[in-house]
């Protein structure tokens, strides 16, 4: 059952803090297999992290406070976010109801300040990754929102004491549920994996490693900084990535021997990054026209099985 | 109460003071007292207010009855948590826009405003909403309402030097009278109910075969007030024609009136418990649309008043949306939904009024430093004005309902009363308020779109224009009104707990919860103040993380100089200010998507010669309920009117022969009666 | 094995969104044979803890016609039209996938009003299949090509197969078969007129019907 202990809490937020950066070295790892090559080493961002760490700052002479301080929000928003979520089965000590919405909300506030940090350049490269990263979170919302929605109907459905807070929507008592013929709930985390593509830029959405910027989004809003600010935004990312990771993982692992549910834990998360390697060696990137229908897709995905578990 | 008296009292001696200045031959020293006794009578009366409403015992209720000369009515002043709750914005805001009227006014040219005259309505608005407030009868509130209603008329046509201008307020003051029309039938109605007009009386009514047409007339009519669309047409004119501090004031405490009364009006339909579900549905789903539209036409907007004028539309939509839930959680016996659904709109209420207002005045700073609003000719104000821009950021967080700011904490709460669908009978019921949720996520990730667009192309990145080149930041001692609404955001905020205890008392107060349901109330109550405690906690340790990362990255940095380069333009070197991406870029994505909802309209001339010249592109987003719905309809009813004019002949014998017919026709009709 | 079930049932409505929103003629035909799969599974399934002879040889039917016999046979027509492999909406794909939402909505809804006995649908069948029939009629309203309303027709049908499938006894499997044949009669002769109309007309575009009135 839920064990609430927050030393444990603790520790594994620290391994979740410390291992973040190895998903993304997996997933270049599992694309350059398949590409046939060896690829980089797996610890690859740990190292560049360091590196910029230790270098110095351009700043562009067009930018003012934004540029510089959105990093540091941005970074913290996510840590606190994450600071949210159960983590392997075990309660956030910090758990409270309706801490998904401020959850949605903080990591809500890490982008807008990255999108003002990139209209701050005033360059049209960057203005133009703000604005499409703008539109596509304002659609993520509503799904990301279905999801949680549909997890508090199967909660409430299965007769569970529901205090509304993350973590007992993805503690793994709800998702119990799909072991007991629920089928409808292996939905959300579909849903939850879409919106990890979305929110993270990754292939079918948003390709990270093309040369054009005119197709960017994410990459071409963090065009202009470099240096300290620079590791906070590829730390940041590789933690937002852990974060709807660990969402899945909570979906996906059932309530059991603690210690078996933190071991499943860990085995969804990186399973998670070796799928999005999959994924991304074998899709192209989508039309920017079609990430719309791409996400209308999971927002109807999400509402059936929203409207399955009301009904069952 | 008796202090609230007062400042009622203070208020309307400014207001015949000022009257008096505005009636002498305008000069600079008349225009100079004016704009010395009205701001200071003002602050004055509205300090008083806020004491009399804030300070003391919050639940404490008392009315007072004063004599009064007309025949119908009487004159009723009451004091209880909701009229408290709607008067702290009225009386605050009034002070705060008071300041900030007094200074933007000070170089006024004596030569094209009577300031007299401005402080007078200007009070004279204050008045009228205070006992719009207060009043406890219907004559008298529909007086007061009247008084509120007309006296932005005038303050709207400040520059009436404008033809536009002139425009916006007879739209304004053809949209207010129709409203007033309805309300008046309302009234009426209830009043051919009962017999008697005071409120008091009004609420022992039992329900009745019009009831529901009474339901429905009180939202039209109160609805005409709030911006209810299809009835919003009067506030995208009227805000960008009106001066800021006007502006501020009619988005963060007039419109709320209409909130108010339906509220208000909510005790004269019978007891709460015979109220139908499809009340609450109808609010809630037009809320809904008001707030989708509201927000798609706020990031359709170039002008920046225009596009907080829409905002606030889609406020009110949140706001009415959580009057529609409580009433749905009324009608389902669900008190967690009940409550919180009202406490929701009423904490909303409060955290628009500061933050708009906080929005307005920073407008207003950008238009005296400018002398444009529109965001495609602005751009790098955050190193010309900074304390503006801060000012401005701040608030826009707030309205994108980002924690730890205030405005998170009013659609926490609206979405903890939602989420509680699954508690409700019926899959039906279940998805409607699952659909207003998903509905509200899309509202709030589209308003944070359209405050990064509105803050990071008006003051970020290069200058587009000269004008915004060369903006002169304005000294820091007329910053200060802007202050004390960014200061009641942060603090707000942070301390959410503290206010929605009291905002859920009120709420409670409107319910008048059966004794069994109280316990799910307190539960629910009880949820939310825990849920913006970690709020609070969360947003401290987001703080305090931020500051260690800015430290982590000073020290990595050294002593080290930051090397400034420009902006990497991906190889081009001779990137200019046009380059940069504009507000109706910014929208594109989503205007592709919404593009019918958003109602942009298109004109471009191309020059398809090899080496073009000239080429022009506008994006315009005229108001298609206007232009398709409205115009239309009152040129009907003005063709009807001129085809009426067949009996305006100008023979007046033939007008005493319909005089005598008239006559004969009321005799016959009488005799049969 | 009700969990197998009530799982087969939501791919199945699951493949009926799908069907709404393809845009592409051949994935249309391959979604209608995952259907065809679909439906045979299901039959086998819920008759198994008295499993019976007419059951099996009912679902192979199924497989057979369903899942087989009639995507080859739209794909054969397809391929002799060849030409514009879309399938031209009326109804644009979002909607049609969210009418089809709705229908799934408005069957639930349905469901909890219909007087029917307990026990006699297991739970999901009746708004899936209702959710099929209201995906059918969607594709048959909502699409211009001549081809996708016979996929249309033959998916609305396959909702009325459903409904009946808790209602079947020995007696009614004839009955069932002959609907199929009478089905198989019918997109037969839809096919043949497809051909027809491709030759004469050098389309399918069934808004060009209207100029045979008169």
């Amino acid at each position: 059952m839920n064990a609430s202990s927050p030393l444990l809490y603790a520790i594994q937020f620290v391994l979740a803090l410390a291992l973040a950066p190895l998903l993304s070295g997996i997933i270049n790892r599992i694309k350059a297999r398949v590409a046939g090559r060896h690829g980089k080493p797996v610890l690859q961002l740990y190292f560049d992290i360091a590196k910029l760490l230790s270098k110095r700052e351009v700043l562009s002479r067009t930018t003012s406070w934004p540029f510089r301080l959105g990093p540091s929000l941005s970074l913290a928003a996510t840590l606190c976010a994450l600071a949210l979520l159960p983590l392997g089965g075990v309660a956030s000590p910090l758990q409270c109801p309706g801490d998904f919405v401020l959850a949605a909300y903080l990591l809500g506030l890490g982008r807008f300040v990255m999108i003002l940090a990139a209209l701050d350049t005033g360059s049209p490269f960057e203005g133009m990754g703000a604005s499409r990263e703008a539109a596509f979170s304002a659609l993520a919302e509503p799904v990301l929102f279905l999801c949680f929605l549909a997890v508090i109907g199967t909660a409430s459905n299965m007769g569970l004491n529901l205090d509304l807070s993350l973590s007992t929507m993805f503690g793994g008592v709800p998702a119990q549920g799909w072991l007991h013929g629920r089928a409808e709930l292996l939905l959300i985390p579909a849903v939850l994996f879409i919106l990890l593509l979305v929110e993270n830029c990754r292939i079918p959405v948003d390709d990270p490693t093309t040369h054009l910027e005119l197709t960017m989004i994410h990459e071409a809003m963090i065009l202009d900084h470099s240096g300290p600010n620079l590791a906070f935004i590829l730390y940041g990312s590789a933690l937002k990535l852990w974060l709807f990771a660990a969402l899945l993982a909570g979906m996906l692992v059932p309530a059991g021997v603690l210690w078996c549910q933190i071991a499943g834990y860990f085995a969804v998360v990186f399973a998670v990054a070796v799928l999005v390697g999959i994924v991304e060696s074998v899709m192209a990137r989508l039309k920017l026209s079609r990430v719309s229908q791409f996400l209308g897709m999971a927002g109807t995905l999400a509402a059936f099985a929203l409207i399955l578990t009301q009904v069952r | 109460m008796v202090c609230l008296l007062v400042s009622l009292l203070l208020l309307g001696c400014s207001a015949i003071l000022t009257g008096g200045i505005a009636l002498l031959p305008v000069t600079a020293r008349t225009t100079r007292a004016a704009n010395i006794a009205g701001p200071a009578g003002a602050v004055t009366g509205c300090l008083l207010g806020l004491y009399a409403a804030a300070g003391g015992d919050w639940s404490a209720a008392a009315t007072l009855t004063l004599p009064w000369g007309l025949p119908i009515g009487s004159c009723v002043l009451g004091l209880d948590l909701l009229t408290r709750l709607f008067l702290l914005p009225v009386f605050g805001l009034g002070a705060v826009c008071a300041l900030a009227g007094g200074i933007s006014l000070r170089h006024t040219d004596p030569g094209t405003h009577n300031l007299g005259a401005h402080w007078f309505f200007y009070l004279l608005l204050l008045l009228g909403m205070a006992l719009v407030m207060t009043s406890r009868d219907a004559v008298m509130f529909m007086i007061a309402w009247e008084i509120m209603s007309l006296a932005p008329f005038f303050l709207i046509d400040f520059n009436d030097g404008d033809r536009l201008v002139r425009d916006a307020s007879w739209v304004y003051l053809i949209a207010a009278h129709l409203g007033a029309v309805l309300l008046i039938a309302f009234f009426a109605l209830l009043w051919q109910q009962g017999g008697d007009t005071s409120f008091a009386y009004l609420s022992t009514l039992l329900p009745g075969r019009c009831t529901p047409v009474l339901f429905v007339l009180a939202v039209l009519g109160f609805g005409a007030k709030a911006g209810l669309a299809p009835l919003h047409v009067w506030l995208p004119e009227a805000h960008p024609a009106a001066p800021s501090h006007v502006s501020a004031l009619l988005s963060g405490a007039m419109i709320n009136a209409g909130l108010y009364g339906i509220i208000r009006s909510l005790d004269f339909f019978g007891p709460h418990h015979t109220f139908p579900a499809w009340w609450g549905w109808l609010l809630l789903f037009l809320g809904l649309a008001t707030g989708i539209m509201g927000i798609l036409k706020a990031m359709a907007q170039t002008h920046l008043k225009r596009m907080l004028a829409y905002s606030s539309v889609e406020n009110m939509g949140l706001m009415l949306m959580g009057t529609g839930i409580g009433l749905i959680g009324i009608a389902s016996d669900n008190a967690w939904i009940a409550v919180l659904g009202f406490a929701g709109s009423l904490l909303h209420m409060l955290n628009h009024a500061a933050f708009k207002a906080l929005l307005f005045l920073c407008a207003g700073e950008i238009l005296h430093a400018v002398g444009t609003v529109r965001m495609d000719q602005l751009g790098g104000l955050q190193k010309r004005l900074p304390m503006v821009g801060w000012l401005f950021a701040l608030g826009a967080v707030a309205i994108a309902c980002l924690p730890p700011l205030n405005g998170f904490a009013g659609e926490l709460v609206l979405i903890l009363s939602l989420v509680k669908g699954t508690a409700l009978a019926g899959v039906e019921n279940q998805l409607g308020l699952f659909t207003a949720l998903t509905g509200l996520a899309l509202i709030s990730g589209l308003a944070a779109a359209t405050y990064s667009k509105a803050y990071g192309t008006s003051f970020l990145g290069e200058p587009r224009t000269g004008f915004a080149a060369s903006a002169v930041s304005p000294a820091w001692p007329t910053l200060l009104p802007l202050c004390i609404p960014a200061l009641v955001c942060v603090v707000v905020g942070l301390a959410a707990p503290l206010l929605f205890a009291n905002v859920a008392d009120t709420a409670l107060d409107i319910l008048r919860l059966p004794l069994a349901q109280r316990a799910q109330a307190e539960a629910g109550i009880a949820s939310c103040g825990a849920a913006l405690s970690t709020t609070t906690v969360l947003g401290l340790a987001c703080a305090a993380l931020t500051l260690l990362f800015v430290l982590l990255r000073r020290r990595r940095l050294g002593n080290s100089p930051v090397r400034p380069a420009s902006t990497w333009g991906c190889g081009y070197q001779f990137a200019t200010p046009r380059i940069q991406y504009t507000d109706a870029s910014f929208s594109e994505p989503t205007a592709k998507l919404f593009s019918s909802a958003m109602g942009l309209k298109a004109s471009r001339q191309r020059d398809d010669s090899y080496f073009p010249q000239h080429g022009q592109f506008v994006l315009s987003a005229p108001d298609r309920l206007r232009t398709h719905l409205f115009t239309p309809l009152f040129e009907g009813v003005e063709r009807a009117c001129n085809a009426l004019k067949i009996v305006q002949h100008g023979k007046i014998h033939l007008y005493i022969l319909y005089i005598l017919a008239t006559v004969v026709a009321l005799l016959i009709w009488g005799l049969h009666a | 094995m009700s969990a197998l079930f009530q799982f087969l049932l939501i791919l199945l409505m699951l493949n009926n969104l799908a069907l709404a929103g393809v845009s592409r003629l051949r994935t249309l035909i391959r979604q209608v044979s995952v259907q065809g799969v679909l439906l045979a599974l299901l039959l086998m399934l819920p008759g198994a803890q008295q499993f019976n002879f007419e059951h099996l040889l009912l679902a192979i039917a199924v497989l057979l016609i369903k899942g087989i016999g009639f995507p080859i046979l739209l794909r054969r027509t397809l391929g002799k039209i060849s030409g514009d492999p879309q399938v031209e909406p009326w109804l644009s794909c979002g909607l049609s996938v969210l009418a089809c939402m709705a229908g799934l909505a408005f069957s639930l809804w349905f469901e909890g009003r219909l007087p029917i006995q307990p026990g006699l649908f297991p739970s999901l069948l009746l708004p899936a299949a209702l959710m099929t029939l209201f995906c059918g009629l969607i594709l048959v309203v909502g699409r211009r090509k001549a081809l996708s309303q016979v996929i249309g027709y033959l998916i609305a049908e396959n909702g009325i197969f459903l409904l009946g499938i808790p209602l079947m006894s020995e007696e009614t499997v004839w009955f069932e078969l002959t609907i199929l044949l009478d089905v198989f009669v019918a997109v037969f002769v839809m096919g043949i007129a497809i051909n027809h109309i491709s030759k004469t007309f050098e389309s399918i575009d069934v808004g060009r019907f209207c100029s045979l009135r008169d």
